[in-house]
């Protein structure tokens, strides 16, 4: 019998064993995701910082969950690609220090609408509430669904705090301070004029705070939505950042 | 009562009290809807179980009978059942989303039926619910046919399919209600999760169990194919779903990996749902109807060994290729390009494995619509393996990325190859699970032309709009500006998404053809008169 058939003929060990199959197939799957994945947690470019990152407020992680549960991430990618066309129609290529923060990521894989990573400020809060009202009051040729009832609906924030603390768990900086005043700053940065507006900002720099949905006394989910869109890319600064400190 | 029974009774007893304490205290509505369905689903077992402990015969049912293996086909027989039901679901969600992108007017401004939350339910319910069942239900019955063993377990087989569509149910609810984690097909939260979890292992231990039990010496090579596909998939769920509940009484959870390290998991995950979920097992279908429709052996036993080595190393690599010109770092991209292309070879492997063994019974092409149908889906398996490849490469993917050539690629896949091997898979199982001659041929024959003729309208339009789409994006005028605003080239898009809908109705046309021939088959009606009785035309 030649070496080869003797080879093939070695395989029959795998045939007749099921666990010792099981284990083979265990081994030859592990080593790519291996590979590819154990070391991002500990390679510089993927574990940067920026400057002006810091944690969502209560009001946009509320912002941010109504976002995910409304799909918004099927349509609109948060990940502008370091290509020319993109950096001009959408701002500076997207940074991995702007979604360390992100359980899960929102990056996305379609562009069925523009993509979302640096919105905020692009448009005026009118702007953004006709839009989800009625998106093609503003964009005629709009083919995103409206979504009026964000408009209706209380937000549902008293348990922001827990969520705060899950994610505190996982590696977000959110600190003790920030999660007792939750509540309160999930009020006052849906408030024009609030207060409290100065605390706020000391806590969470750059936050914005205002009735977003413009239904002063009232927090909505609008409001939620509407402050996270608005904040979406706002928080680095590129006048600081270093792009060839972690060469990637 | 054996102990199985009780300890499966008395699990799901607990499991009614722990989910009516959860609904009692939930923190949305929609999550204590979930907690009752949990807990009426737990009644509604513990009901079954000591029905049928009443029902039954005192023995447990024999494995052998008179020398011969007594197969255990009534879960085979229910999840091909549920399988034919998601799949006309699912394909027609698939229609409803498709005509939403055309015409926004029929989102109909409701939360429910808004593209964000129908598309997640599309998804699963082909992937999942359609695809999943067709898997276990092939599954189960080739494992026990190429063992001759009659499946392990009593209860566990009944287990597997009523928990995993059970799951079904939560997930896709789940998503109209606005429940879900974001994370591309893999959405369910934490509980469904769970949930899942359970099932999936109870599913791994009846399937080695039952070739432990063989009475060949030899696993035959589609069990190898659908133990890969059920261990990954083990693993990819637990790696990508690694989540911390906000509270028990919240359907809210974080999932552990941020940023760049999530996107990584999510589509380490991702492509490899593609790579065993929708390839490894249907491969492992591949691997038995088609030999034995064409009742030809396989065309290379050691092209077998050596593609199923190479595809289930290499596919795992895959996943970088979603994340091109990204905050992933760039050798990262190139070890995923790499690897895609170096993946098309074993993809090949099969694909020549499985249209090979038709070597020598070729005619039967011309008589067999089932058998057409399996090879037409080899053909679109080397087609779209081709194709994926050759959008992996860094520069291609540059345009192609976030446009709906994506789209259209997933669907020659998916409809193609998964969904063509599933009903060529189904059209034999059903005969032979019943036990009755296929009602016809001929409306096979249909089905095959009709679908084929709806995945060529589908794949081609999304071509075209993918990349016209990409080439816009990035299409500058002769004064170096962007040339199209965003919204121009989603103006651009609208006839194609038309055309596209068109094919996703030859699609579903084609399946409530299907399930037609199915109906009659296991249920055939004495008043269709034969052909020859027809009534001639006044």
């Amino acid at each position: 019998m030649s070496i080869t058939a003797t080879l093939w003929r070695k395989h029959w060990i795998l045939e007749r064993n099921s666990l010792l199959l099981l284990l083979g197939i265990l081994i030859v799957i592990a080593i790519g995701g291996l590979v590819e994945v154990v070391p991002l947690f500990y390679l510089k470019s993927t574990i940067e910082t920026a400057p002006g990152m810091r944690p969502y407020t209560p009001l946009e992680l509320a912002g941010r969950n109504i976002y995910v549960r409304e799909g918004c991430y099927l349509c609109h990618s948060q990940m502008i690609r370091a290509l020319r066309d993109e950096v001009e129609r959408y701002g500076h290529y997207s940074l991995a220090a702007e979604s360390q923060y992100d359980h899960p990521f929102q990056w996305g894989s379609k562009r069925n609408g523009p993509d979302l990573a640096r919105v905020g400020g692009k448009y005026s809060d009118d702007w953004h509430r006709d839009h989800l009202k009625d998106p093609r009051s503003v964009v005629p040729a709009s083919i995103m669904p409206a979504y009026p009832w964000l408009f209706d609906t209380e937000l549902d924030y008293g348990h922001i705090a827990e969520d705060m603390k899950t994610q505190a768990l996982l590696g977000v900086p959110y600190s003790e301070e920030m999660i007792g005043n939750a509540l309160a700053d999930v009020r006052s940065q849906a408030t024009n004029d609030a207060p409290d507006a100065p605390a706020l900002l000391k806590r969470y720099p750059k936050a914005q705070a205002r009735s977003f949905a413009g239904n002063p006394g009232h927090v909505t989910e609008a409001d939620a939505l509407i402050a996270y869109l608005q904040m979406l890319g706002t928080l680095v600064d590129f006048k600081l950042y270093d792009d060839k400190a972690n060469i990637r | 009562m054996t102990f199985g029974e009780g300890g499966t009774a008395a699990s799901f007893v607990l499991l009614a009290i722990f989910s009516i304490v959860i609904a009692a205290r939930a923190y949305t509505p929609e999550y204590a809807f979930h907690a009752y369905l949990f807990a009426a689903a737990s009644v509604a077992a513990v009901f079954a179980i000591v029905n049928r402990y009443f029902e039954r015969a005192a023995d447990p049912a024999p494995a052998v009978i008179d020398g011969k293996p007594n197969y255990n086909m009534g879960p085979v027989k229910f999840a091909t059942v549920m399988a034919v039901f998601w799949g006309i679901a699912g394909f027609a969600v698939g229609l409803w989303i498709a005509l939403e992108l055309a015409f926004p007017a029929l989102n109909l401004d409701v939360s429910f039926l808004s593209f964000g939350r129908l598309r997640p339910l599309h998804t699963s319910a082909v992937i999942f619910a359609f695809g999943g069942n067709v898997l276990i239900a092939t599954s189960m019955y080739v494992v026990q046919r190429t063992c001759r063993a009659r499946m392990v377990g009593d209860i566990a087989p009944w287990f597997v399919v009523l928990g995993y569509n059970f799951f079904i149910v939560i997930a896709g609810t789940g998503y109209l209600l606005g429940i879900t984690q974001s994370k591309e097909y893999a959405e369910p939260e934490w509980y469904a999760d769970l949930w899942l979890t359970i099932v999936w292992v109870v599913y791994l231990l009846i399937f080695l169990g039952t070739i432990l039990r063989r009475t060949e010496p030899h696993i035959y090579v589609a069990n190898w194919f659908y133990l890969a596909f059920i261990l990954t998939i083990a693993v990819l769920h637990l790696g990508n779903n690694a989540a911390v509940p906000v509270s028990a009484f919240s359907p809210k959870s974080y999932v552990v990996w941020s940023g760049v390290q999530d996107a990584m998991v999510q589509w380490w995950y991702g492509h490899n749902a593609v790579g065993f979920f929708l390839t490894a097992g249907f491969l492992g279908i591949m691997y038995y109807f088609i030999p034995k429709r064409a009742e030809r052996p396989i065309y290379s036993y050691r092209l077998s060994i050596i593609h199923f080595w190479a595809l289930i190393f290499l596919y795992i690599w895959a996943g970088p290729h979603h994340l091109h010109y990204t905050a992933l770092p760039d050798w990262t991209q190139t070890l995923g390009m790499t690897f895609s292309i170096m993946l098309w070879m074993p993809s090949w492997g099969g694909m020549i494995n499985g249209i090979m063994t038709l070597s020598g019974a070729w005619d039967k092409l011309r008589t067999d619509p089932v058998l057409r149908m399996m090879v037409m889906s080899v053909a679109f398996y080397g087609m779209s393996t081709f194709e994926g490849p050759v959008m992996s490469i860094k520069a291609v993917n540059s345009l192609s990325h976030y446009t709906d050539w994506t789209i259209g690629h997933v669907h020659s896949g998916a409809l193609g190859w998964v969904g063509f091997v599933s009903f060529g898979a189904i059209y034999c199982l059903v005969p032979w699970l019943w036990n009755k001659p296929l009602y016809s041929l001929r409306l096979v024959g249909w089905h095959f032309w009709i679908a084929t003729i709806g995945i060529v309208i589908y794949i081609t339009s999304m071509w075209v709009a993918g990349i016209l789409q990409g080439l816009m994006w990035r299409a500058y005028t002769n004064l170096g500006f962007l040339e199209y605003s965003f919204i121009e080239t989603v103006e651009a898009m609208h006839p194609f998404y038309v055309i596209r809908a068109i094919g996703g109705l030859f699609f579903l046309l084609g399946a409530l053809i299907m399930a037609f021939n199915l109906w009659r088959t296991v249920y055939p009606s004495e008043q269709i008169a034969p052909v020859a009785a027809m009534t001639p035309a006044e």
